[in-house]
C-alpha cells in the first residue's frame, strides 16, 4: 500500500523511479537502524586517490572507530559519510533527515569574530539554556560558558566543540580526533562520555583516532585504514589479545596501552597496494594481526 | 524636508551605513576585504556598459559586480594562480577596461570623479527610494541567511555536515555584495565602497561580545561616520565621500585607543 502511494508520487516526473524505489525499499528492509552506509566509496584529488574502496556502515547505537596513520584517509572517509565530500566512486546512502553532529579535525575562528562558547553552542540550531549548561557540564567546562573561544586553550576549545555536537542531539555523531589537546584524564572521561551518550540516546557514532589507545574499550567496530580498508572487525578481532583488553577495559585509569600497527604494504597512486613481498594487489587481504605488532606496557599506579 | 540637498545626503548616507554594517562584518570575518574591493572596481565597467546599452545604472553595476565575483570563483576553481594574484588581475583590469570604454564613448559626458569618489550631495529622491528599498531587501536576505553564513564562516564543513548548505549561502552573499556596491556607488564612490564596509565593522569589534552585537555596532559606527563626515564636509567644504571615510577612520582609531587589550589572543 505504502509502496503504491510512494510510487505514484514519483512516476509523474521521474522515469528512474522504479530502480531507485526498489533500492530504497531494499535499503529500508535490510537496514535495521542504518544511519549511513558506504559502498566501495573513494575520493580522488588531482589524479590521486585519497581513499578508495571503502565499505562502511553505522547503525543506531553503534560506535565505529576509524584508525590508521597520518594521511590514511580517515577524515576523508568521515567526510564522505556525512556528505561534506562527494564520492568519485562508489555509493553513499544516508537515512533521510539524518541529523548529524560533527566535530571536524581542525577549527580556527578568526579573531575578528566575537564568539563566546554559549554563542558557539547555538551556531547551527536553537538550544535552550539548560541544554547548553548540561552539555558544557558533561564535558567539564561549565564555567567557561561566557568565555570567548579565541581565548581558550586547545583542549578547552576541543571540549566546547564536542559539547556543541552533543547538545544538538544528533542521530549520528562524527568526531574527528575529538580528544586532541585534551589532557589524559580528560581524554578518558571524554571517551566514557561518548559511550554514555550512545547508551542514553542510541545515536550512532563515527569516531576517528590515530590509534586505538583508550578508544577500543568503547568501540563496537574498528576499521583500519591506509588509503583503503586494511582490516575491520570488533576490537577483539582486530587485536587478538585478551590480556590487552582486560588491562585496558578494566583499569583504564591506571594503565597505558601502546598499540602499534606496522604497515607492511605501500599504497600506490591508483589505490592499489604493494605488499611486503613486492607484488601488487587491489587490497591487502592479509589478516590484520599479521601486519601488526602488539606491545602492552603496564604502568602501575605510582602509589 | 527632503528638499534640502544636505538632508537628502544625510538620509541616503544613513540608509547605506545601516546596511553596510552587518554586511561589512562578514567581509571582515571572512577576510574578503580585497575581494570586495575587486567587485567594487568592476563597477566602473558596469557603469560603462550601462551607458553603452542604455540600461539602468544600478542594474548594470549589480550585474557586472556579480559576474566579476562568479569569474573569480571560476578562476579559483581552476587553481592556476593564487587568489591574491587573481584578485589583483580582476580588480585592476575591470577598472581599466571601464575607464577605456568611457574614454571611447565620446558622445556621452560622464562625471568620472563622481563615480570614483562619490557624489552624495547630488542624491535624488529616487536614489533614496532605491537605497532604502534595496537596502531593506539586502538586510532581509541577510537575516534569512544569517545562520548558514555565520556557521560557514566559522567552519564550512560543520555547515555542510549539519545541513546548512554553505555553498548556497556563499553564493547569495556574493549577490548581496554586488547589490550593496550598486547602491553605495553614488554615495561614496567605487574606490571607497569597501572602506564603508570594513572600517565601521572593525570599529564595532571592540564593543561586541557576539556576532549579532558586532553587526549592530557596525551599523551605529557607520551612521556616526556618515553624520560626522557629511557635517565636516559641509563645514570645511571637503569632498563628501572621502570625508565620511575619514570620519569612520577616526571612530576606528578611537576604538583602538579605548581597548589596549584588543590583541590576538594567540
Amino acid at each position: 500500500m505504502t509502496l503504491h502511494i510512494v510510487a505514484l508520487r514519483y512516476n509523474v516526473c521521474d522515469t528512474g523511479w522504479q530502480e531507485r524505489e526498489a533500492r530504497m525499499l531494499q535499503f529500508m528492509a535490510d537496514s535495521g537502524g542504518m544511519l549511513v552506509e558506504m559502498e566501495n566509496a573513494g575520493v580522488r584529488r588531482s589524479g590521486r586517490w585519497l581513499v578508495r574502496g571503502v565499505d562502511l556502515a553505522v547503525r543506531r547505537g553503534e560506535i565505529v572507530t576509524l584508525i590508521g596513520p597520518n594521511g590514511s584517509g580517515k577524515s576523508t572517509t568521515a567526510k564522505i559519510a556525512i556528505g561534506v565530500l562527494k564520492p568519485d566512486e562508489g555509493t553513499v546512502r544516508r537515512k533521510r533527515t539524518l541529523k548529524v553532529g560533527y566535530v571536524p579535525q581542525k577549527v580556527t575562528v578568526d579573531w575578528t569574530l566575537p564568539l563566546t562558547i554559549e554563542r558557539l553552542m547555538r551556531l547551527t540550531g536553537p538550544l535552550e539554556d539548560a541544554q547548553i549548561a548540561e552539555a558544557l557540564a558533561a564535558v567539564g567546562i561549565a564555567h567557561l560558558a561566557r568565555a570567548e573561544v579565541q581565548r581558550l586553550s586547545g583542549g578547552e576549545f576541543q571540549r566546547a566543540l564536542v559539547a556543541r555536537a552533543l547538545a544538538r542531539q544528533p542521530d549520528l555523531l562524527v568526531l574527528d580526533e575529538p580528544v586532541q589537546g585534551v589532557d589524559f584524564s580528560g581524554e578518558i572521561a571524554l571517551y566514557q562520555l561518548i559511550r554514555e551518550i550512545r547508551d542514553r540516546t542510541g545515536c550512532g557514532i563515527l569516531l576517528i583516532s590515530h590509534d586505538l589507545h583508550v578508544v577500543m574499550a568503547e568501540t563496537d567496530t574498528v576499521i583500519c585504514l591506509n588509503g583503503h580498508v586494511c582490516c575491520r572487525g570488533t576490537p577483539e578481532n582486530v587485536i587478538r589479545s585478551p590480556e590487552y583488553l582486560r588491562l585496558f577495559g578494566t583499569r583504564a585509569g591506571e594503565t597505558l596501552a601502546f598499540y602499534r600497527h606496522h604497515h607492511d604494504h605501500t599504497r600506490l597512486a591508483d589505490g592499489r597496494v604493494r605488499l611486503a613481498d613486492g607484488t601488487i594487489a587491489d587490497h591487502c587481504d592479509a589478516p590484520c594481526d599479521q601486519g601488526m605488532e602488539e606491545q602492552v606496557a603496564e604502568k602501575h599506579d605510582a602509589r | 524636508m527632503l528638499d534640502d540637498f544636505f538632508t537628502r545626503a544625510l538620509v541616503a548616507g544613513i540608509g547605506l551605513a545601516l546596511v553596510a554594517g552587518p554586511l561589512g562584518c562578514f567581509v571582515v570575518w571572512r577576510r574578503m576585504a580585497y575581494f570586495g574591493d575587486t567587485m567594487a572596481h568592476s563597477a566602473l565597467l558596469g557603469v560603462a556598459l550601462s551607458f553603452l546599452f542604455e540600461i539602468n545604472l544600478m542594474a548594470g553595476v549589480f550585474i557586472i559586480a556579480a559576474l566579476a565575483s562568479l569569474a573569480l570563483l571560476f578562476l579559483q576553481r581552476q587553481g592556476a594562480l593564487s587568489t591574491d594574484a587573481l584578485l589583483g588581475i580582476l580588480s585592476h583590469s575591470t577598472l581599466a577596461l571601464g575607464l577605456v570604454m568611457v574614454a571611447f564613448m565620446s558622445w556621452i559626458r560622464i562625471d568620472l570623479m563622481g563615480f570614483l569618489f562619490g557624489d552624495i550631495l547630488a542624491v535624488s529622491r529616487l536614489d533614496i527610494a532605491m537605497i532604502y528599498g534595496g537596502g531593506a531587501l539586502v538586510l532581509a536576505v541577510l537575516a534569512w541567511l544569517w545562520r548558514p553564513l555565520l556557521t560557514a564562516t566559522v567552519n564550512p564543513e560543520i555547515a555542510e555536515a549539519e545541513g546548512l548548505r554553505p555553498e548556497r549561502a556563499r553564493f547569495v552573499f556574493m549577490l548581496l555584495m554586488a547589490a550593496i556596491i550598486a547602491i553605495a556607488m553614488k554615495i561614496v564612490g567605487i574606490l571607497l565602497i569597501t572602506s564603508l564596509l570594513i572600517i565601521p565593522a572593525a570599529a564595532g569589534r571592540r564593543f561586541a561580545a557576539t556576532p549579532e552585537i558586532m553587526a549592530v555596532a557596525a551599523s551605529i559606527a557607520g551612521t556616526l561616520a556618515v553624520v560626522g563626515g557629511l557635517s565636516a564636509s559641509l563645514h570645511f567644504d571637503t569632498p563628501s565621500g572621502p570625508s565620511i571615510v575619514v570620519a569612520a577612520l577616526c571612530l576606528f582609531l578611537v576604538s583602538l585607543v579605548r581597548a589596549p587589550q584588543w590583541q590576538r589572543s594567540e
